[in-house]
Parts: C-alpha cells; sequence; structure tokens
C-alpha cells in the first residue's frame, strides 16, 4: 500500500517536471536567488511578497509549458484580440496615475493590458507567418506590419513609451526573423534616421528635456538629471568589487529613485562591483544563449519564430533597463528581467520561459 | 516580389540567428565598455561624489503670494502654524507609533485617514504632516517627550488663509495638495525643481490662474547627512524668493454689498469698469469657504459642498448658461438698426400676440401694448415687436451681429474652465444635432430667439461684457481680474491694463437711441421702481427668462415650485454719459427681473457711484409687485 503510494507521488512528480527545461530553470534560479539578494539590500520589506510573486510567476510558467504548441498557436488570436479590446478599453475608461492612462481596474485588482501584448504579439505574428509558410510574399509583411503598429499606437498614446518600445521590438524581431529582406530593412533603417528630426518636433518638451537631459544630466541637478545623476555615481562608486552587500551608501541613503524597482540595478552595481556586473551579464548571457539553441532546434516555423523573439525580448529587457541605469539611454519605464520588483513584469516573463520551454519539449511531436 | 520558404529557410533562420546573437553580442560589449568607463576610469570621480553626497541639499519652500483687491485689502494671505510631521521611513511599526502619539496629542480618525491617504502618495522618506494647528500647549506638551518619538517632529508651515472666508470664493479659488494632475502642469511648465518641497497648487479660480506667479522661486540649503540621512548642520543656505503679489481690479466693499444682496437666493453677478474691462466684482452665489480645503478637505465636509442641490461649487457668473431673456432686446433693435430693418419712429402695433405660421407667440401684456415704436418697445419691453423684428432680421443676421458683442463665446476671463454659451444659428444647429429632421432650422424658431429665449443660453459674464461693450460705444475689452502682478524681488509692476480687444463697427447715433431706451427703462419703465430717486443717470433693462426647458434631475429634491419660477435678470451701466460701471444680475428662480435683479444693481451703483451703503437687505416684496411686463 505503502510502496503504490508512494508509486502514485513518483509518476505525480515525474509529470509535473515532465515539460521543464533544466538549464533554462537553473540560470532563472540563479536570477532570482540574485534579486532577491539585491531585494534584501534596496527594500528588505518587499522580500515576501516578491517571493509570492515569484511562486505564481513559477507556477505559471510550468502550466505554460505543459501546453503543447499547437494550443498555443490556436490561442494567438483570440488573446490578440482581447488584448487590443483591453487597450481600448484603458484608453476610454482607465485609471490615471502619474498623468499616464494606463491601468484598467476591474474592481477587485488592477490590470496593465499593454503588457499582455508583450506575449501577445510575438504570439500572433509567429502564428502569422506560419500559416502562410509555403508562400510568404512581401505583402504578407506588410500586413505583419500593420497588426504590429495598431497595439504600439495604442500603447504609444497611454502613454508608456517604455512598453510601447518592447511591444515594437518583440514584433519586429518576429518579422526578422520571418526573413525580411535586408534591402527593406536598411531602407527602413535610413528612414528612421531620416524621420528622427520630424519625431523630434512632435515630442513633448519634457520628453526632449529627457533625452537633452542624458547629453547633460548636470544642467538640471535637482530636476530631471537627478536620476541619472545619482544612479551613475551609484554604478562608478561601485568599483571593480563593489561597496558590498548592504554597503552602498547611494542606495541606503535613498539616493537612487526607484531602487526596488527600475532603477534596481544601480543598487547592485554599487554593491558587487564590476564583478557583479559580469556575473548578472553572464547570467542573462546563458539564457539568451539557451533560448537561441531552442529556436535554432525547434522543428515548426511558428516555434522557431516564437522562441526566436521571446529571446531576444529578454536580451531588450535587460540592454534597454541597464542602458537606462548606466546613463546611456533616455529614462523609460523598464524593468530589469526577473530582478525588479514586481508581479506583473515578472509573470509575463515567466510565460514567455514557459513558452520556450514548450516548444523545446515537443519539437520531436511536430515534427512534418 | 515572392518570398518562397523552401529548404533553404531553415538556413535563413540559422543565419537570421546569428546575425540576432551578434547584436546581442555586441549590445553587452557596448555595457561591459560603460561600466569599465563608470567603475574603473571613472572610478575615482565618481567615488567622490558619492562622499559629497552626504551633503544633501533640502528644499526651503517660499512664501506664496497675497492676492489683495484694488485697495490692497487682503483677499488671500499667509500665516505660520505648527504642523506635527513623521517621516514614515524612519519608523518601524506605523500604526503603533501613532497610537503612542495620541495619547499625547489629539489625534482624530480624520486626521489619521488624511495621513493613511498622504502615505500612499508618498515616496515614505518624505515628511508627512499628521496633524496641523498645534496649540501652544501641544507644542510644548510634544517637544517635553520627544525622545520618546523618534521619526516626529514638530514643524512651523505657512499656511494660506483666506482672511474672509466665504467671500468671492469662486473667483479666489482655493489650493490643495498637489495631486498627480498637478504634477504633470509642473513637468509641462518645467518647474519640477521649483516645487521640490512645496505640497500645494492652486486648484481653482485665481489660484489656479496664476499659480506660478503666486507659488515663487524655491530656496535650497546645504545641510550635512549623517550615515542614517539626519541632518548635522548646516552648511549653506540660498533664501527663497517670496511669489509675486497679484493685485486685482475687484472691489472688496463693492462685493461684500453685492454677495450680501443676494441674501440666501442663487445667482450670480458680474461687474465691469467699461472702459478697462477689469472686474469690480464678480459673485457666484451660494459661495463657499476655501479655507476648507487648505489641508485637505475631509470627506464630510466634501460629500455636502458637492452634493449640495444649490452646487455652491459651480461658478455661475462664469459656467451658468441662462437664456438672456428681455435683456437681449436692446441688442436685437441695435441689431435692427445696424441691419436697416427698422428706424426709430417706425411703429407697429401690438394686439397682444403675434401669429407665425399656425403657432400664436403670446406678449405678456393682455390685450397687448397698442402702437409701439424702437423707446417703447425697450421700455415696456414689448414681446410683440421682437417677434415681428427677429422674423425680418433672420436667424443668421441675429446670429452674426450678437457674435461681435462676444454673445456664445469664451470671454477669456482670468479664470479657467469658462463656458461657451450657445449662440442659436442654422450652422450651430445643424452641428449640434444628429437627426437630419433636427439639424433644419425652422423659420418658427427664430421668433422666440427675439425676446431672449429658445436655444439662446449666454453666461452672465458674457452679458456684462455686451453690456459694457455697449456702455463703452462699441469698444470692447476682454474681463479681467488682475490689475498687476508685483514682483517680489523687485517690486517693479507687471501686467498693465490691457488693449481694447477691438471695436464693433455700429453707428453712434443708433447707439444713442438704445441707450436713451436704456434709461427711459430706469426711469418710466420696467426698472423705475428700482430706480427711484437716484441721484445719477442710468441705463439698464429688466429680464425674464423662463426656465421650464430645464433639465430637471438635480433639482428633484427642491420644492417644484419654487424651480420653476423664472430667473430674475437685469443688465445695467451708470452713469449715462461717461459710463464708470456696467453689471449684469442674474438671480436664479427669482422672479421677475424689476423685482429681483433690478434693486441689487440699484445698491451697486449707489455705492460705486455714491458711496452709499444699503440700509437693509435687498427688500423681496413678493406679494406687491404686481406682475410687470417683461
Amino acid at each position: 500500500m505503502k510502496q503504490v503510494f508512494h508509486l502514485k507521488v513518483r509518476a505525480w512528480w515525474q509529470r509535473l517536471i515532465a515539460p521543464l527545461d533544466w538549464p533554462l530553470l537553473g540560470i532563472c534560479g540563479l536570477l532570482l536567488l540574485l534579486a532577491v539578494g539585491v531585494m534584501g539590500s534596496a527594500s528588505p520589506e518587499r522580500i515576501g511578497s516578491q517571493l509570492t510573486n515569484m511562486t505564481l510567476a513559477l507556477v505559471i510558467m510550468r502550466f505554460v509549458a505543459g501546453l503543447p504548441p499547437q494550443r498555443l498557436a490556436s490561442v494567438a488570436v483570440p488573446v490578440y484580440l482581447i488584448g487590443i479590446g483591453l487597450l481600448i478599453a484603458v484608453a476610454l475608461f482607465g485609471d490615471i496615475s502619474k498623468g499616464a492612462r494606463r491601468w484598467l481596474n476591474l474592481g477587485f485588482m488592477r490590470v496593465q493590458p499593454s503588457e499582455i501584448m508583450k506575449i501577445a504579439m510575438p504570439l500572433l505574428l509567429a502564428w502569422f507567418f506560419h500559416q502562410r509558410t509555403t508562400r510568404l510574399r512581401l505583402f504578407d509583411f506588410f500586413i505583419a506590419a500593420l497588426l504590429l503598429l495598431v497595439p504600439v499606437g495604442l500603447i504609444m498614446r497611454q502613454p508608456d513609451l517604455g512598453t510601447a518600445v518592447l511591444v515594437l521590438a518583440a514584433g519586429f524581431y518576429v518579422i526578422f526573423f520571418a526573413g525580411l529582406s535586408w534591402k527593406i530593412l536598411a531602407g527602413m533603417a535610413l528612414t528612421a534616421l531620416a524621420a528622427a528630426p520630424v519625431a523630434w518636433s512632435f515630442l513633448h518638451d519634457y520628453q526632449r528635456n529627457r533625452i537633452l537631459t542624458l547629453l547633460d544630466p548636470e544642467k538640471d541637478p535637482l530636476g530631471k538629471g537627478f536620476h541619472i545623476i545619482q544612479s551613475t555615481i551609484a554604478i562608478g562608486s561601485g568599483g571593480i568589487f563593489g561597496k558590498g552587500w548592504r554597503e552602498g551608501t547611494q542606495a541606503q541613503l535613498e539616493f537612487i529613485p526607484e531602487h526596488h524597482t527600475d532603477f534596481i540595478f544601480a543598487v547592485f552595481a554599487e554593491e558587487f562591483g564590476l564583478l557583479g556586473n559580469v556575473v548578472l551579464l553572464t547570467l542573462y548571457g546563458f539564457l539568451i544563449g539557451r533560448g537561441f539553441m531552442i529556436a535554432a532546434q525547434a522543428t515548426s516555423l511558428f516555434g522557431r519564430l516564437l522562441a526566436g523573439s521571446i529571446t531576444m525580448i529578454f536580451f531588450t529587457y535587460a540592454f534597454v533597463n541597464i542602458g537606462m541605469v548606466s546613463g546611456l539611454l533616455p529614462v523609460v519605464g523598464v524593468p530589469l528581467p526577473l530582478v525588479s520588483y514586481g508581479g506583473t513584469s515578472l509573470v509575463t516573463l515567466f510565460i514567455g520561459i514557459g513558452i520556450l520551454m514548450s516548444i523545446h519539449k515537443n519539437r520531436m511531436l511536430v515534427q512534418k | 516580389m515572392e518570398i518562397t520558404q523552401d529548404d533553404n529557410a531553415l538556413d535563413q533562420f540559422h543565419s537570421r540567428l546569428a546575425v540576432a546573437g551578434g547584436f546581442v553580442l555586441l549590445g553587452f560589449v557596448l555595457l561591459l565598455l560603460r561600466f569599465v568607463w563608470l567603475q574603473i576610469v571613472q572610478y575615482g570621480y565618481y567615488q567622490t561624489r558619492a562622499e559629497d553626497n552626504r551633503i544633501s541639499l533640502v528644499p526651503i519652500t517660499p512664501s506664496r503670494g497675497l492676492i489683495v483687491d484694488r485697495n490692497n485689502l487682503q483677499l488671500a494671505n499667509n500665516y505660520s502654524a505648527y504642523t506635527l510631521e513623521i517621516t514614515p521611513a524612519q519608523i518601524d511599526n506605523l500604526e503603533r507609533a501613532i497610537d503612542n502619539l495620541a495619547t499625547v496629542i489629539d489625534i482624530q480618525p480624520k486626521d489619521r485617514k488624511r495621513f493613511k491617504k498622504l502615505l500612499e502618495e508618498s515616496k515614505g522618506f518624505e515628511s508627512l504632516p499628521i496633524r496641523s494647528r498645534l496649540t501652544d500647549e501641544e507644542v510644548a506638551k510634544f517637544i517635553a517627550r520627544r525622545y520618546r518619538f523618534p521619526g516626529m517632529d514638530v514643524k512651523a508651515r505657512l499656511f494660506r488663509h483666506y482672511p474672509k472666508g466665504a467671500f468671492a470664493s469662486s473667483t479666489l479659488g482655493y489650493i490643495g495638495r498637489i495631486t498627480d494632475r498637478d504634477l504633470e502642469k509642473i513637468e509641462e511648465a518645467d518647474q519640477e525643481a521649483n516645487y521640490r518641497g512645496t505640497d500645494h497648487f492652486g486648484k481653482t479660480g485665481l489660484e489656479q490662474h496664476y499659480e506660478f506667479e503666486l507659488h515663487g522661486v524655491t530656496g535650497f540649503e546645504q545641510v550635512e547627512v549623517d550615515a542614517g540621512g539626519h541632518a548635522v548642520r548646516t552648511l549653506a543656505r540660498t533664501a527663497p524668493v517670496p511669489g509675486n503679489n497679484v493685485t486685482l481690479t475687484l472691489d472688496a466693499e463693492l462685493q461684500r454689498i453685492a454677495e450680501q444682496a443676494f441674501g440666501d437666493r442663487k445667482g450670480a453677478l458680474v461687474a465691469i469698469e467699461p472702459s478697462t474691462g477689469g472686474i469690480l466684482a464678480l459673485v457666484s452665489m451660494p459661495n463657499y469657504d476655501p479655507n476648507l480645503f487648505v489641508d485637505g478637505i475631509d470627506t464630510q465636509s466634501w460629500k455636502v459642498l458637492n452634493e449640495s442641490p444649490d452646487k455652491p461649487m459651480v461658478n455661475r457668473a462664469l459656467n451658468g448658461a441662462y437664456p438672456p431673456g428681455s435683456t437681449f432686446k436692446p441688442f436685437m433693435a441695435l441689431a435692427a438698426l445696424t441691419y436697416g430693418k427698422r428706424t426709430p419712429e417706425q411703429t407697429i402695433f401690438d394686439p397682444g400676440y403675434y401669429t407665425f405660421g399656425n403657432h400664436t407667440f403670446r406678449d405678456d401684456k393682455k390685450g397687448g401694448h397698442g402702437t409701439v415704436d424702437m423707446y417703447r418697445s425697450i421700455v415696456e419691453s414689448c414681446d410683440t415687436y421682437y417677434y415681428m423684428l427677429a422674423n425680418d432680421l433672420g436667424i443668421d443676421n441675429i446670429a452674426r451681429f450678437m457674435a461681435e458683442f462676444g454673445f456664445g463665446s469664451r470671454t477669456g476671463i482670468d479664470i479657467e474652465g469658462e463656458s461657451e454659451g450657445i449662440l442659436p444659428s442654422t450652422a450651430w444647429k445643424k452641428k449640434r444635432f444628429k437627426n437630419p429632421e433636427q439639424k433644419k432650422w425652422y423659420a418658427g424658431e427664430t421668433i422666440s430667439i427675439g425676446i431672449g429665449q429658445g436655444y439662446n443660453a449666454y453666461t452672465p459674464i458674457q452679458l456684462a461684457q455686451a453690456v459694457a461693450t455697449l456702455a463703452n460705444n462699441g469698444i470692447m475689452f476682454r474681463p479681467h481680474l488682475v490689475k498687476f502682478i508685483t514682483d517680489s524681488r523687485t517690486g517693479a509692476r507687471k501686467l498693465i491694463e490691457p488693449q481694447p480687444l477691438k471695436k464693433i463697427d455700429l453707428n453712434p447715433e443708433h447707439i444713442d437711441v438704445i441707450k436713451q431706451a436704456m434709461v427711459g427703462v430706469n426711469k418710466e419703465g420696467t426698472g423705475a421702481r428700482a430706480f427711484a430717486g437716484a441721484e445719477y443717470a442710468s441705463a439698464g433693462k429688466t429680464g425674464t427668462a423662463q426656465v421650464f426647458s430645464l433639465k430637471g434631475a438635480d433639482y428633484k429634491h427642491h420644492a417644484i415650485k419654487q424651480i420653476l419660477r423664472d430667473h430674475a435678470l437685469f443688465i445695467a451701466f451708470a452713469p449715462v454719459d461717461s459710463p464708470k460701471i456696467a453689471l449684469a444680475v442674474l438671480v436664479e428662480n427669482g422672479g421677475f427681473g424689476a423685482q429681483a435683479a433690478a434693486p441689487i444693481a440699484r445698491q451697486i451703483f449707489d455705492y460705486y457711484l455714491l458711496g452709499k451703503r444699503p440700509q437693509a437687505p435687498a427688500p423681496v416684496d413678493e406679494a406687491a409687485v404686481e406682475r410687470d411686463d417683461e
């Protein structure tokens, strides 16, 4: 009897862990461990709720990993349409916070529909190209661009530049991996360059200031330059070895704004120095490398495009966040993947990880 | 062009992956170079800067500029009071700490609620007030036990104060704590640095419109901070610059007399100096006490104000749109002269009604006014005359002429949120309605426009501006409340009397005809009773606006009888030869203009021109007044 029970548990456990990809899970585990460590310095009172967020995100990841890719493909269109619907609802009845309309109040919880789009967008485009596997025309790329620009436009209007950039990038990667010709890509790059002065004239004064501040943060040390100056001081004063855990004066004296969310990298870099930064970049490097491997081995176009795009989203998150905190890019609201405090982005990213796992585990099943 | 998916597709995908990989590598190398630059090359520099950060800049809030009337009487000033403040980041168990504090100092549940709200909006490391206006005794009690309350301190802060309480409240407006919306305005005005340390922001009225003048320039103190972030000593100090003082064109005494004349009636009054556009009195009744808002209004008081059927928070002078009733007639007559549709001498016969199509428009006077020329049409307020006239002019001529006087467009007064009102025309109707049947203008609709009814709806300030322009022979000014602003640093006065907006092209003889008729109103017509024995020559026109078409939902708790009563209106200016004051009065549900609105104008003129104060509140002898013909 006891033996049977033991076997049952064993079987159950086997089923539970079957869809998991151990290299991916290992890297994510290390990143989460690191996140808890930094949180312990930046904002210890939030560790508890962040652990809850992490648990929830891992459960969701396991659920998604267990879904076969065909299932993922079949929900692509509905999820995208729901996302668009929610974005329109936000524009009409969203809550306003800090001057932007991003949240939808459902009564029992507040949701940020633009977050859904980070996953829905690559899912839809991968599905779209997969439908046209055999005959891919230029016209299809045109349609794909349209499907991409609708949600991006809606998110820009909120305004939420950070999320808009991420969704745009997510969609772009699918189109890129689908094989949009180099000539067109080059043309787009040139157009973007040419359009920059026009776009400049359309920006709000405060948005221009944000970019000018990046060029010379000392111009307005108490106003807009304050964040950048304080975070670069934190990073720079960390040196090679860092000041040590909970020893960062910049972080502990509250000079770093939003030091547990978007600017948490400044806390990390101050306390763990260049060596810490290299470790962090290496972890992200492994994560991205594993993602590329999964993409390369995927057997359907859907799986390839989706895996490639999701992997690149991780890179974009990390690059934009670190670039922003270290003063290379203008300040936009992008969290440090898997490390910043907050449940929403964590869940989004782990859904992505779950999708990667699903694509990898099912690579044999879908072949031909 | 066709891109086909063949066996090469996988190769193509792999090469794309390789490109993406290269891109990732490039990005990481870029970040690494940045780290090397910051953490190795510039390490020494940043280390020093981090050390320097031990010196922190503490903002010193400037005192807010004063608002004074034209005679330098203070309408908004500041006073210093002690507040008890808490720095949440320095306290472990906030609830218990506050419970402890409550044993020493009186903390009401509403104080806690307000503090909790502030806490949610703040970043935790700034200090937040939990109780303001401590008594000296309370301060002493706290100071003696301060060691028991780390993270709490008594601070002297400046508070906005409206010394006259509920007075000119919709004009002055009020200030309240900065919200996200305000932050956006501050950001757009590029004032973030200047608002560090400031808690309050102008929400309505003059406080809102002149916020950036009144605020001043924030000063800074360089303070040495210990490892815990506590100030050790002051190293240097840049003094704040107080906000600029705003001097109004408003005459506070005139305003007071006007507000008192309303008693507990609802309504609005706008008095303008015709030769400048300067506003002498701007009344919206009932009013409220703006002091309630200064350190956060509690929910109870807010509910009372916001849900009152009398709507004290609505600025009726700027946002109420009312049919002008018979006060529209002088302008109609002027239009008739200008467009050559009538001469002053031309008469009509009024049998007491006017028939158009199969509809009969009734005159107020049973049996009619008989033979009426232009003078009598204004003095006796003959409706039939204007029914006919409206039909002869046509709706679009009326609209074109009235637009010149500013009817139906914002006056541009220096308070935000003014309403447009409705100047009906064929184009307006086309735009306003969806149904093609409704889009069409029917000739029959023009008739009641002539007596200021129908779709007509104007704000009291538009009416006042129009009268002032008429009094000023067609020269129009933008109504404004501020005479000048005194720079607190240099003492220099900014904003001088504005230039006229425009001169309406009118024949002076025509203007004279209208003015003489309006003089007749106050001498022998509907305004005669109110202006009996006046020692100056005044010109006016009474009006009564029907309200039966008003949407009643907001008013359902009110006695039906009263809300169905007409609005009383009166427009006037004096002295006739060189007008010093022009005004528009509206008494909601006041009945007839002659009875309810004109006596208020008489009090205003008596004080402004002769310095005579009213003996008793304006008499309302409802029974005694027979239905005047308006």
